[in-house]
């Protein structure tokens, strides 16, 4: 069977997948839309988990979190399923598509065959939907990628049950209550407070703050743990920048865009010129790892480079605490 | 970026992948969406990562060579795993699994611990007990 979902790629997954639900239970709501007002915009660097033998950075909210705040902000319910047992996630995963509701998936990104293969780590935190069963083959929508996809049921298990830090548990979710009509304007104020508080954060790890604190380290890096391992760390940093899909600040550009569309919505033109603010701190977001990108590319090693990523990265942070603090006046 | 800016450089993304979706700006200013074919930074630091990974895959080849180190962490590197990656899908804990490392403590696995890490490096008992050198 074949539900009649429509695919539309998006740069980040769980954005996507919720704004293509959203779609099919009839609500016209962008990428953009969910990931302001779900606040997905962040910066946390957490030294404690490592990634990969690098320290996790993000630049966005975790897995799970995006959509769950949409959901409360526009007054939607989501149910949510985790299974402890892989079959009982099947039948409940067919039960639902017997039912014609396509469904959101957690799934593990290593053994994600449709991936290139560069691109399969240990990943844990992404998220696709399942709009269709014909015979033992699943039909896919990944939101990253340009075209829909397919999964046999044995591969997707697989992804379903990765196992690591953030493993997924068969975790399916999709939403089943709506209201009238989606109550847009006090979400999107709630969504932009909250990425505000947390960017403003008092917390040396979090926000604007956390990209200061990053700065600094980097500079420390080469002399505590030797140009590699430096190299490693920063590669990390680019890498997280992006998911599948989100260039370097990729993800500051998805905001720009949200908060181009809120002024629209809230009429608020303040919005539109802090738009343009924010495209241009993605833009120095993309300079920074392009130019931390090439120091390990040229393997120059002059602790003068590592400087330079590092003033790079301060100024963006000071750029950040300026800007999110203008943005909480202006809404 | 505008959207003209968007990368278009090589990367791993083949036909068959098709291309990526970016936000970017059109030349009035509005915010659109394009598609990349992929970016040199990001490609860089995938192959950063990649190389990383051969070389710790190298380094564990080595010393299982040299008995220093047991199969395990030798798959374990070939699938791309960090020792509490790994115990999460073996279900064994974590010091055990580094115990595992230790060639004297390898050659007593029983049959079925041998089966656990044969099913999570998605091989044969067989071709863990016996590497090919």
């Amino acid at each position: 069977m074949k539900i009649d979902f429509e695919h539309k790629q998006s740069a980040h997954c769980e954005n996507g997948v919720v704004s293509n639900l959203m779609k099919f239970n009839g609500h016209q709501v962008s990428e953009p839309m969910v990931f302001g007002i779900g606040s997905g915009l962040l910066f946390c660097y957490i030294p404690f988990i490592k990634i990969n033998y690098a320290p996790l950075i993000t630049y966005r909210a975790m897995a799970g979190f995006i959509f769950n705040r949409f959901a409360k902000r526009v007054g939607i319910k989501i149910k949510r399923e985790k299974f402890k047992d892989p079959k009982k996630a099947k039948e409940r995963l067919d039960e639902n598509l017997k039912h014609n509701n396509p469904v959101g998936l957690q799934v593990g990104v290593y053994n994600l065959v449709y991936f290139p293969d560069e691109y399969r780590f240990h990943f844990n935190a992404h998220n696709l939907v399942v709009y269709g069963k014909e015979d033992d083959t699943y039909l896919i929508s990944d939101p990253v990628m340009q075209h829909v996809t397919t999964l046999t049921a044995k591969e997707l298990e697989k992804v379903r049950y990765a196992k690591g830090p953030f493993a997924p548990n068969g975790h399916m979710y999709y939403p089943i209550s709506f209201p009238e009509t989606l109550e847009l304007e006090t979400a999107i104020r709630k969504g932009i407070k909250h990425t505000c508080r947390e960017m403003l954060a008092p917390v040396p790890i979090v926000g604007a703050k956390g990209v200061k604190t990053v700065a600094k380290l980097i500079r420390k890096w080469p002399k505590k743990h030797g140009v590699k391992k430096t190299n490693h760390y920063l590669g990390q940093i680019v890498r997280m920048q992006e998911e599948i899909g989100t260039g370097g600040g990729g993800f500051r550009y998805i905001y720009a865009a949200f908060l181009q569309e809120a002024s629209g919505i809230l009429s608020n033109e303040e919005l539109a010129v802090l738009s343009k603010e924010m495209t241009q701190i993605g833009d120095q977001w993309r300079d920074f790892a392009l130019n931390a990108s090439r120091i390990y590319k040229n393997r120059s090693v002059q602790e003068d480079a590592y400087n330079k990523v590092a003033d790079e990265l301060e100024a963006i942070g000071n750029r950040e605490a300026n800007f999110f603090n203008k943005l909480k006046r202006a809404i | 970026m505008k959207k003209e800016e968007i990368p278009q450089d090589e990367s791993f993304f083949t036909e068959e992948h098709g291309k990526e979706l970016y936000y970017a700006v059109d030349e009035n200013g509005n915010y659109t969406t394009g598609l990349s074919s992929g970016w040199e930074a990001k490609t860089i630091a995938l192959n950063n990562a990649l190389e990383a990974i051969e070389e710790r895959i190298a380094d564990a080849k080595k010393r299982m060579l040299e008995n220093k180190t047991s199969p395990i962490e030798y798959y374990m590197e070939v699938c791309k795993m960090e020792p509490p990656v790994l115990a999460s899908y073996v279900g064994i804990w974590l010091w055990r699994v580094k115990r595992h490392f230790k060639p004297s403590v390898f050659k007593k696995l029983s049959q079925k611990t041998l089966e656990k890490y044969a099913t999570a490096f998605d091989i044969t008992v067989e071709q863990l007990k016996n590497v090919a050198p």
